[in-house]
């Protein structure tokens, strides 16, 4: 029984990892695995994109001159709300089948890393999408102020936590065909109705009031307020964000099963 | 005077590590609404020692060892690994147990490479994923997609994932299922590897063989109970009276002679084609009544051996029923 392994190899020095490395490698993998995912990328990059290019040249939608300039904070907030909810709710959906939380969880990885490696890859692969989509905006004339950007930045990473605890809260209890299939269509009714492609001005009255206490709604209005109108987002659409992530994570730490 | 005292606690707690058992576990109960999974398991496991918990399906081994994984949380009944309660003290018992879950464990999507670093990368000391991937023979699927993975690649790299982080004790749940013969016999050299540098192994096995030939302790569990526990050699052992004797002939013999001639007590069965069973007492008596009768059949009795019963005869007269796969 011995050759193969000289003695030793396997002699225990046990330990958990840095910190930071395991952090790190987390995030890294799982912003590497979305970029490799075909469908994520689709949904993710190339829709929000197709929309950015086609609803600049294309005046289906009524919009304010110059058009690319509402249609930026808009893709944006599609593009957070794609990566954050709907990409993280079907990942940790199939994660769950495939057992890789369970995984996780039985190393040395502390629990606040196992979310936080999510949250961070999350937040970088949002952050290449907003450069792609920021570069190709101010190819179609485009241009942004600084103050507008530190806004941005903060509502980006803001709507971040907040879709990517409505994406735990969904993709972390129910079945991976049942969140494939809820995420995508809960993403397209936030996309046409929600208040990103028309926003909350431009919809019947007694429809704006509900959509206007949306995540999505709130998101783009901040957004919009930032980039377009170049103030400070409105107090009611940060309130509107912090009420639906707490509420979110709230309900995401009981119902959320490692398998 | 404080220095001493120091170095007295320090002694103490070492001796305390050695003789703290890698696992125990007793009066364990967990049950799953109204079905009783674990229903009053107990065992304590050597440190640095192989012990395999066998049964068939459904006997409670997975429910066991997820609950000392900390997985689990136990209705009644205490666990203890490495001296910590995996339920309260998960944070520090978890770097220090590797552990290989049934069904694997990694993204869909990641390749074998990738999963192995980020689990080597939660590890203080871990040991070189590349070396690791090698020896289990997954260099050549290094790039495929874990989906993409046959089951038995898969079982490999959950057993990588295990052992990456240089564990004081190992977690192997059903650890060769799925697996071809080489694979298999691969894991068993890893089990003896690890023994032999230190590492208590808990495995869990419907396999009679494979517990036979690593464990140090076998505990038989059937419905959610312990049935039998020791060594391989005093489960089997224990009864010298139902000794057997097996041979190799032709299939098909009409062995009613055969019985004719032999003590009373003896039974005669054919349980595989040409494979004959002889159960009773085995005395030199009956050795030659078999060959005088092969000799008058004319056939050669092949493999003719006088042996102890296997783990298999245990675990059927304990149990009365056969093991499922």
């Amino acid at each position: 029984m011995s050759g193969r392994f000289a003695p030793g190899t396997f002699t225990p020095a046990p330990g958990a990892g840095a910190p930071a490395r395991m952090l790190l490698t987390h995030a890294r993998t799982e912003a590497m695995l979305t970029l490799r995912n075909g469908e994520q990328v689709l949904l993710t990059l190339l829709i929000p994109l197709a929309l950015l290019i086609g609803l600049t040249y294309v005046t289906v939608v009524d919009l304010p001159e110059p058009r690319v300039d509402s249609l930026v904070p808009r893709v944006f907030a599609l593009a957070v709300m794609s990566t954050a909810f709907t990409g993280q709710a079907i990942a940790l959906g199939f994660d769950r089948r495939y057992g890789v939380l369970k995984r996780l969880a039985a190393t040395a990885l502390p629990r606040w890393l196992l979310v936080a490696g999510r949250v961070v890859g999350c937040l970088a692969v949002v952050a290449l999408q907003l450069v792609v989509l920021g570069v190709t905006g101010a190819l179609l004339g485009w241009t942004p102020t600084v103050g507008a950007l530190v806004w941005t930045v903060v509502l980006v990473v803001l709507g971040t936590l907040v879709f990517g605890a409505l994406g735990v809260l969904l993709g972390g209890s129910l079945k991976a065909e049942v969140v494939l299939a809820l995420a995508n269509v809960i993403w397209l009714v936030l996309l046409l109705a929600g208040g990103v492609v028309l926003t909350v001005d431009a919809l019947p009255a007694g429809m704006a009031e509900v959509v206007r206490l949306l995540p999505s709604a709130a998101l783009t209005e901040g957004l919009t307020d930032a980039l377009v109108r170049g103030t400070a987002p409105a107090l009611s659409t940060v309130v509107t964000l912090l009420g639906w992530g707490a509420a979110a994570g709230l309900l995401a730490t009981r119902t959320t099963k490692l398998v | 005077m404080d220095a001493r005292r120091g170095r007295d606690g320090a002694h103490a707690l070492g001796l305390a590590a050695v003789n703290t058992p890698a696992v125990e576990v007793s009066d364990l109960v967990k049950t799953y609404g109204s079905s009783t999974a674990v229903d009053g398991i107990g065992f304590a496991m050597a440190p640095g020692s192989v012990l395999a918990l066998l049964g068939p399906n459904g006997a409670g081994k997975t429910t066991t060892v997820e609950i000392c994984e900390g997985f689990r949380r136990a209705d009644a009944g205490t666990v203890r690994v490495l001296g910590l309660d995996p339920h309260t003290d998960g944070a520090r018992l978890r770097p220090r147990i590797g552990v290989m879950p049934q069904g694997g464990g990694a993204y869909p999507g990641v390749r074998a490479g990738e999963m192995l670093r980020l689990v080597a990368a939660c590890a203080a000391n871990p040991l070189d994923p590349a070396w690791l991937i090698d020896t289990l023979g997954l260099g050549s699927c290094a790039r495929t997609p874990y989906k993409r993975l046959s089951g038995g690649q898969q079982q490999r790299l959950s057993l990588a994932c295990a052992l990456v982080g240089r564990p004081e004790l190992v977690f192997l749940d059903e650890p060769t299922a799925g697996m071809d013969p080489q694979a298999r016999r691969l894991v068993w050299e890893l089990v003896a590897a690890l023994r032999a540098d230190g590492v208590a192994v808990l495995l869990t096995t419907h396999l009679m063989e494979e517990a036979e030939a690593l464990a140090d302790q076998v505990v038989i569990v059937d419905g959610g109970r312990v049935v039998a526990e020791g060594t391989p050699a005093q489960l089997t052992e224990e009864r010298p009276e139902t000794q057997a004797l097996r041979f190799r002939a032709k299939s098909g013999m009409d062995t009613g002679l055969l019985v004719a001639a032999l003590p009373e007590g003896c039974a005669v069965s054919e349980p595989s084609p040409g494979g004959y069973l002889v159960t009773g007492t085995v005395d030199p008596q009956v050795v030659s009544t078999v060959t005088a009768w092969c000799a008058q059949q004319g056939v050669l009795a092949e493999e003719l051996r006088v042996g102890r019963r296997s783990l298999e005869d245990v675990f059927l007269d304990l149990t009365g029923r056969e093991l499922r796969s």
